[in-house]
């Protein structure tokens, strides 16, 4: 629909030659307008709309958690990780060298409160659910979780070790409402 | 000039078809003219008064909502008339909304939050039936836009209870004369009167005004998007007509050519 | 000039495999059009424009619509209050159905008018005639998916119609339910057809263009293309009037969609529906009514279907019913008239479709129904045999020289 309007055959006196190609130019600019006025529209309407995105955040009660134990629970359509941490575990995470890690994040960076880690538990290879939330899981050779689809290991930090996952498992906005209650996005 | 006339009378019928069929049928039942009510935020450049539209919710949630429905108000959408997210937090966590199963599959009651929707006051129809002598009262999201000159009528009807309905007239039991709804009587009794609310802002609660602001509020919900449409309306039209006429001018230019 | 034999490698790497560009040049830039096109003759290209709107703006619709009777209305609300740009989306395609129904009658009745349905273009104007078929069927689909009060019963009005037909009617009817009324099944099965049908009339159009492109298109004068000072390319002359044509379409469709949505609808369909509560009046869109006047004024139900269908039937064998040799009501003294009286019926018979079928209503569709057919089947015939039509042009370009005026020959 952006058509140039292009003047036929015939020559055109040389007056008439500057308003024919300020004509053209400016149909075609509003041509180019219009398009992209009507695509804009139709492109966001695509996005989340108004009631998705309200939903974005999750809150989660902790105090049923035990020590070493983790819960699963939905946040925007995936599963999040909630793990009370015990002490060798938090050890763990904290005692490992930066240069070890091909994505490299201290645990203090990952965790606001060391005894909670949060975790998006989606590898961030292609996508499958590592295992590791419960007692009788594999958690693979950093104590933390694996995946069974292609071997990524990850740590107690929910780093990855080892294996063709690219980043660590991601770790979601979240903050403490207070000290048993966290809001998550 | 005779071309041009049987021309334009032809235009002028098949617009009149297009103007007429639109709303020529007979409303049904409307017993008295409606109040003609000035309402600002309903013209080609109107804009919602805020301040209006949380007078509107005080007297919708404080009167109304004790029977009337708004199913699809969301408390997150009350930030558009003017209260700020943590207004909207307040005001959602007074309400409770039911929630569940809980781990025992039981369901349980909690605080509203932002993301919710306005609770119904009933369960479900028959409930609400129950309630209030076998009538239903509407949900009042669309009521606006789903009776005919919605605003007039809104407010005629809640500004025109008559205390006593003329001798001849046979009023039913627990029924309201209101010669404004299909009937002239109405199982809704007169809602509203004098101070049954305080505004928060301080204006003084008449019975118009409370009408008036209940008016608009319900408008805002039945058409969040009528601020927006109407801004990008008025562009899009000038766009329109600028490329129009450019394409008008083109048009003579390319044609000139002919001879 | 010619994309076909451009420079360009890539173009003439496709135009080889493929010719599009050839095809292009041929049918929409050299393609010899009339040089005296008024603008009435705008309106076919509006016409597919309105088409790819509705089609555009329908599919994206669809993205969000739940065609569940629990949950229609629902989604709809939805779509107008939560999904980005929802409102102006579904208010431009119920606007822009009333649009395309606009511009496609203007279109009909400039066919009426310039004869442009007489031979050899019987078979494009059966393409037309089978458009606004499928167009009335979309239409009509389309607007039960809301789900509204008007949608649940003019959806169980016009499907009951089919009861009427003898024998198999109660069966036919139960077979299109899915059920024994208007629920469930029927919503999801018009929505699945109405997102069928307008590709159908992509392809009916298709056929429409093939058949206007063979003889080309007819002009005011009704008098063929005979030299060459009488045609013009399509490209720039009628490109760029059909560009200012689209502009003022567009303009209008945007008043009513930013600023009057609402004013071509029905109040009621604000509300659910509800299978418990026949509103007190139903009626169709606007573009319905002249054919719900008529099926309402033959007393009998089987033959109010039939009238109403031979309403849209009848116009096939137009072209045969219209014994004059002469195409254009310019040289149709009589025709002309009777030309405008038919409007005018239409009109009326649009204004009893409004109402209730009460009173002076009744008498007044009934006389008008009669005359909508006695117009075709008796008058067409008539006039065509016994007016004296006007003397013809010898050519097209010749009344435009007589009178001196520049430009292209006006309406």
């Amino acid at each position: 629909m952006a058509e140039t309007a292009s003047a036929g055959g015939g020559a055109t006196p040389p007056e008439g030659e500057g308003r024919r190609d300020f004509l053209i130019i400016a149909g075609a600019t509003m041509g180019l307008a219009a398009v992209i006025g009507v695509a804009w529209p139709l492109v966001e309407t695509m996005q989340p709309s108004a009631d998705v995105l309200a939903l974005s955040s999750t809150e989660v009660d902790l105090s049923p958690i035990e020590v070493g134990q983790s819960i699963t629970v939905k946040w925007r359509g995936k599963p999040v990780f909630v793990r009370r941490r015990t002490e060798e575990e938090i050890a763990a995470a904290q005692n490992v060298s930066l240069d070890d890690l091909s994505d490299p994040q201290s645990d203090a960076d990952r965790a606001q409160n060391p005894e909670w880690l949060i975790l998006v538990g989606i590898c961030t290879h292609l996508g499958c659910i590592p295992l590791g939330q419960k007692a009788s899981d594999p958690v693979g050779d950093f104590g933390g979780w694996f995946c069974p689809c292609h071997g990524s290991h990850y740590d107690t930090s929910g780093r990855i070790r080892k294996g063709p996952a690219p980043n660590n498992l991601e770790v979601p906005e979240y903050e403490f409402l207070d000290e048993m209650t966290i809001r998550i996005g | 000039m005779k071309r041009l006339m049987t021309d334009g009378l032809a235009v002028l019928a098949t617009a009149g078809l297009l103007l007429w069929g639109g709303s020529a049928l007979a409303s049904g039942g409307k017993t008295h003219e409606l109040e003609d009510h000035d309402w600002p935020h309903a013209g080609v450049f109107g804009t919602f008064d805020r301040a209006q539209l949380q007078r509107g919710w005080q007297v919708y949630s404080e009167v109304c909502a004790g029977c009337h429905a708004m199913e699809y108000l969301a408390f997150r959408n009350l930030t558009a008339i003017g209260f700020s997210e943590d207004e909207v937090m307040e005001i959602a966590a007074d309400y409770d909304v039911e929630d569940g199963p809980d781990e025992f599959g039981d369901m349980f009651d909690r605080s509203a939050r932002p993301s919710d929707y306005f609770p119904s006051p009933f369960p479900n129809e028959q409930a609400a039936r129950y309630s209030n002598n076998g009538a239903l009262p509407p949900d009042l999201s669309l009521i606006i836009k789903a009776r005919e000159h919605g605003l007039d009528y809104t407010y005629s009807l809640l500004t025109g209870y008559e205390d006593e309905p003329p001798h001849d007239f046979e009023l039913g039991d627990g029924m309201s004369y209101n010669p404004y709804f299909a009937g002239s009587q109405i199982a809704m009794p007169p809602p509203l009167f004098e101070e049954v609310v305080e505004y928060e802002d301080g204006t003084y609660a008449s019975v118009d005004q409370m009408a008036e602001d209940v008016t608009v509020f319900l408008n805002w919900i039945a058409e969040p998007e009528m601020e927006m449409r109407k801004s990008v309306g008025l562009k899009v039209l000038i766009f329109l007509f600028a490329f129009s006429a450019l394409f008008f001018a083109i048009k003579v230019k390319v044609w000139k050519k002919l001879h | 000039m010619g994309l076909a034999h451009s420079q360009n490698k890539v173009v003439r790497w496709i135009e080889y495999r493929l010719p599009v560009f050839a095809f292009l040049d041929h049918q929409l830039i050299d393609y010899p059009t009339p040089r005296n096109l008024n603008y009435w003759w705008n309106m076919g290209s509006l016409a597919g424009i309105m088409l790819m709107v509705q089609i555009v703006t329908g599919i994206t619709l669809a993205m969000h619509y739940t065609p569940h009777a629990d949950l229609a209305f629902g989604s709809v609300e939805h779509i107008m209050r939560d999904v980005n740009w929802g409102w102006m989306l579904r208010y431009l395609h119920a606007n822009g159905g009333s649009m395309f129904f606009a511009v496609v009658y203007i279109h009909l009745f400039r066919g009426l008018y310039y004869g442009s349905y007489k031979a050899p273009r019987e078979i494009l104007w059966w393409m037309g005639v089978l458009i606004l078929l499928v167009m009335m069927a979309t239409a009509f689909t389309g607007y039960v998916l809301p789900w509204g009060q008007m949608s649940f019963w003019a959806a169980t009005v016009i499907t009951n119609l089919f009861t009427a037909i003898p024998w198999i009617g109660e069966d036919l009817t139960i077979w299109l339910w899915g059920g024994y009324s208007v629920d469930q099944p029927l919503l999801n099965r018009f929505f699945s057809l109405h997102y069928l049908m307008p590709f159908v009339l992509v392809g009916i159009v298709f056929v429409h263009l093939w058949a206007l492109h063979t003889h080309g298109s007819n002009n005011p004068l009704g008098v063929d293309i005979k030299r060459p000072q009488d045609k013009i390319p399509f490209h720039p002359y009628y490109t760029v009037k059909d560009l200012f044509g689209m502009g003022v379409m567009f303009f209008i469709l945007a008043l009513f969609t930013f600023f009057l949505p609402n004013y071509l609808g029905e109040v009621i369909n604000y509300i659910p529906a509800n299978p418990l509560q026949t509103p007190p009046h139903i009626v169709p869109e606007w573009y319905f009514l002249p054919f719900y006047a008529i099926l309402r004024a033959v007393p009998d139900k089987l033959g109010g279907v039939i009238a109403m269908a031979l309403a849209i039937l009848v116009l096939f064998v137009l072209p045969w019913l219209d014994t004059s040799k002469v195409r254009s009501a310019k040289f149709r003294p009589i025709y002309k008239q009777f030309f405008w009286l038919f409007m005018a019926d239409c009109v009326v018979l649009g204004w009893v479709g409004a109402n209730p079928a009460e009173g002076h209503f009744i008498l007044i569709g009934r006389l008008a129904t009669i005359y909508y057919f006695a117009h075709f089947i008796i008058l067409m015939p008539l006039i065509g045999w016994f007016e004296k039509p006007r003397p013809l042009p010898e050519h097209i370009g010749e009344p435009v020289l007589k009178r001196g005026a520049g430009g292209e020959g006006s309406s």
